[in-house]
């Protein structure tokens, strides 16, 4: 049977994520030191597991509200509060959602359809611009630059936008790059998307993880942006809470509203147990955040030095735990450097190239491992550098 | 907790420059406290963390609790004393609760250290009674897991 006439044109269009062939061969090999990994080596800490374990005894096993547990909206909306200033209504305004991933999907299918253009800057997280063909609309891809930090310009949105633009993807502090972007920076694009009346979707996933005290902004702070924001954040990356799956969005209750009557048909709700944890983590866990993101602080500073002094060029990342070195002085292509370190050092790595096209020459390097791990990773990619250079004399 | 001493104690074999890398501090001030904690007495050795198990003929383990009879003055601390100064003790420690002196000691054979705590041991003037635990396996050894594998359980997920 043919099955190609069977299958929606949209998902045949999309490409099967590249990532997957080079992921194939590490899972084949024994003893690999990883580096590839994209959530917390912690685990979510006891307090909350705790709160997740005692709604199971207590048998609190049934759905809960679509739009998520009134409790943890409200938990939700202060959190907002508390860190950037920004009141949402937690009964219109919220919606709990399985992991950020969802709340990406619906709130891209609730805002653009065929014939809307969606900006989408890159290197970025891998589902942006598979989501945006599946609501049908158009992804435009913006590269973002080294020089300039990994940050997003107005004149780089200017650039890009045409009568169908919508909307804008926000992927900040960014996943692969480190990058952030700062208040000045985005009070220099609200400009331009409120000039040209687009919506914002901002994926502040890592906004607990900022160094060097930077704290993150999140642009719905910027005056006139909120009521063009649907802000989207979870708890995988902060309380290291990623198998619970549970993320959220906040936003114009217009917009949510929406996103809730699509999450009420495709999911129902959010997993139970899991919102019972979340409660807990939010009520109780700035220490752990703390704690985690003073020990991802020291092995950032520990990689990016490392991999500097070996050579290899490193933009200090500002945000999540990435870190997202330069690989062009090896005259190699950033799969060909990742497929080689693999066979020869079994150290794995993600090839930039999978963060979009632009990532082409960079390597995606996780520094969510313990410090000795990343010790022992430093020691074989100096080794492997070194081995390439007398390749290259000999 | 001071940052330089924690790491020093998870990982012995750190080099002064991947401590400055981690800490974001230059080298020679590493050195310097380094230095500093090694005469003040705060760091007193360096060891590796042996998983004895994985060791054939390494010997046995055992914890032993005392009951001593406090000297005036003195208290505890002169037979505290007087026992670290065996060599089969590998550590000493003073507790609150129903005994004084927790010690761990090292033999070769388990018969080995019974003598000693017979004839050693309980012998000394002071040692009202002695409790000894026998080790049968170590799961954990100053902090790090000797069960765990080495696959940390995450997937392949960008």
């Amino acid at each position: 049977m043919d099955y190609n006439d069977k299958l929606a044109q949209s998902i045949r269009s999309v490409k099967p994520s590249g990532i997957r062939r080079f992921f194939d061969i590490v899972n084949e090999m024994d003893h690999v030191i990883s580096l590839s990994v994209g959530e917390p080596d912690f685990r979510t800490p006891w307090h909350v597991r705790q709160a997740g374990i005692a709604s199971l005894e207590q048998g609190k096993t049934w759905y809960t509200p679509n739009r998520g547990f009134k409790e943890l909206c409200k938990e939700i909306t202060n959190f907002y509060k508390r860190k950037y200033n920004l009141t949402y209504d937690p009964l219109n305004e919220c919606v709990v959602t399985v992991g950020g991933s969802e709340a990406i999907d619906i709130a891209l299918r609730c805002m653009v359809s065929r014939g809307d253009e969606v900006l989408i800057p890159q290197p970025s997280f891998v589902c942006y611009e598979p989501l945006t063909v599946m609501a049908g609309a158009t992804p435009v891809l913006i590269e973002t630059k080294v020089e300039n930090d990994f940050r997003l310009t107005p004149e780089q949105i200017e650039e890009n936008i045409t009568p169908d633009t919508k909307l804008l993807i926000l992927p900040y502090p960014n996943n692969p790059t480190g990058g952030i972007m700062e208040r000045a920076d985005l009070e220099a694009i609200a400009k331009v998307i409120v000039k040209h009346d687009l919506m914002v979707l901002s994926d502040e996933i890592y906004s607990e993880l900022t160094y060097g005290g930077k704290r993150h902004v999140s642009v719905a702070e910027i005056e006139g942006m909120k009521e063009r924001t649907v802000v989207i954040n979870g708890f995988s990356k902060a309380y290291a809470m990623t198998g619970w799956r549970l993320g959220y969005a906040l936003g114009p209750s217009e917009i949510i509203s929406m996103m809730v009557k699509l999450h009420q048909f495709c999911i129902m709700s959010a997993p139970t147990t899991a919102q019972y944890a979340a409660i807990e983590a939010l009520r109780n866990g700035d220490s752990d955040i703390e704690a985690m993101r003073n020990e991802y602080d020291m092995r950032r500073r520990f990689v990016v030095a490392s991999l500097n002094a070996m050579g290899l060029s490193c933009f200090n990342p500002e945000g999540a735990f990435y870190c997202f070195p330069c690989i062009k002085s090896t005259g190699l292509s950033s799969e060909e450097f990742c497929t080689r370190l693999l066979q020869s050092k079994h150290v794995a790595l993600v090839p930039g190239s999978a963060f979009g096209e632009c990532g082409e020459g960079y390597v995606r390097l996780s520094y969510s491992y313990s410090i000795k791990h990343l010790t022992r990773a430093m020691e074989l990619i100096r080794e492997f550098l070194k081995e390439l250079k007398d390749e290259d004399n000999s | 907790m001071d940052k330089l001493l924690q790491l020093l104690s998870e990982n012995s074999s750190y080099s002064t420059e991947q401590l400055s890398m981690m800490l974001g501090e230059p080298e020679d001030y590493i050195k310097a406290q380094i230095a500093e904690y090694e005469n003040s007495g705060v760091i007193r050795g360096y060891q590796a963390v042996v998983d004895w198990d994985e060791v054939p003929d390494s010997g046995v383990m055992a914890i032993i609790e005392l009951k001593v009879a406090p000297q005036l003055q003195k208290g505890f601390d002169e037979i505290a004393d007087r026992i670290q100064a065996y060599d089969e003790v590998e550590s000493v420690y003073l507790m609150a609760g129903s005994y004084d002196l927790l010690l761990t000691v090292k033999g070769a054979t388990i018969q080995e250290i019974s003598s000693f705590v017979a004839k050693r041991l309980a012998a000394m003037e002071g040692i009202l009674s002695t409790a000894t635990h026998f080790m049968l396996k170590r799961y954990k050894e100053k902090g790090v897991s000797l069960t765990e594998g080495k696959n940390d359980g995450r997937e392949m997920i960008v």
